[in-house]
């Protein structure tokens, strides 16, 4: 483990930040903050519950607009993984996600903050195979980053 | 105050968060996932921050609220049961964010970041939604 003290108030930082944004909206609109499931629920989208889902769309977009001018670290310079893996990777998270009803906000932060047994189990799930498949991918397979 | 106004500002504080986090950092969050390598703690204070922020507000302050400011009701998911679409999806879930380093929040924070490949993975993921959408149109699902 080599990682600056500096990394880790930053994760703690944004980790409060992301609770932050996901409690007001429970506290605000009564809803969970999954990215997932907000924008699956545009895939097909429906007139009668789009609007909030595409102003979530635009806010997370437009907030990643305003790191790349504000605090352009936050991104890689540059991607190096394949394309094939890229698109497996898409597959696997997008048709996952909408499987297990939730990604890493939905069950990892307000399932677990809601100490949902669902949540809980999903989390621990999605968390092995991860690393099981980072093992496999890496120290297995030779995958460079 | 609205609904649209409420999505856009917690998308834009969730964007921010995560910005900071470093979870937009495809190879940080893998580091995190391999703990055969140099194991990368961060996505733990990242995930033990948002969870301590909503763990707190779900049982402080929910409770004394009788509805949301600008809601009806609170939408609290209620099942209990773990059944099967649950741990196939978050097993299948778990294996693309190992492969990328990806999940959808990060991934759609980053699509405006002018790096091409996020463009290929969001491209990739609205697919796989798309496919279970399908996929529940054709088969509608049996609960037992």
């Amino acid at each position: 483990m080599n990682v600056p003290p500096s990394d880790l108030l930053a994760a703690l930082a944004g980790g409060l930040l992301i609770g932050v944004a996901t409690a007001f909206m429970m506290i605000f609109s009564g809803r969970i903050a999954g990215v997932s499931g907000i924008v699956g629920g545009l895939i097909p989208p429906r007139p009668r519950d789009m609007d909030w889902r595409l102003a979530f769309l635009f806010g997370l977009v437009g907030g990643g607009a305003l790191l790349r001018v504000f605090y352009p670290e936050a991104f890689p310079e540059a991607l190096t993984a394949p394309t094939a893996t890229l698109v497996a990777a898409g597959l696997l998270v997008g048709y996952g996600a909408r499987l297990g009803n939730g990604c890493t906000s939905g069950h990892g932060v307000c399932g677990i903050g809601r100490m949902s047994r669902r949540s809980l189990v999903a989390t621990a799930v999605f968390l092995s195979t991860g690393m099981l498949t980072v093992f496999v991918h890496r120290h297995l397979l030779g995958a460079a980053s | 105050m609205n609904h649209r106004g409420v999505a856009f500002i917690t998308g834009l504080i969730f964007a921010l968060g995560l910005g900071i986090s470093g979870m937009t950092q495809p190879t940080k969050v893998r580091d995190f996932l391999d703990i055969s390598g140099a194991w990368d703690p961060s996505l733990a204070f990242v995930m033990g921050g948002a969870v301590t922020v909503y763990l707190l507000v779900f049982h402080l302050i929910v409770p004394r609220l009788e509805r949301p400011v600008v809601g009806e009701r609170f939408g609290i998911p209620s099942r209990r049961d773990l059944d099967r679409p649950l741990l196939l999806g978050s097993a299948l879930f778990g294996v693309g964010w190992g492969l990328g380093g990806l999940c959808p929040g990060p991934a759609l924070t980053s699509a405006l970041s002018g790096l091409v490949p996020i463009l290929i993975f969001l491209a990739a993921m609205v697919g796989g939604m798309a496919l279970h959408s399908l996929k529940t149109r054709l088969m509608p699902i049996k609960r037992d």
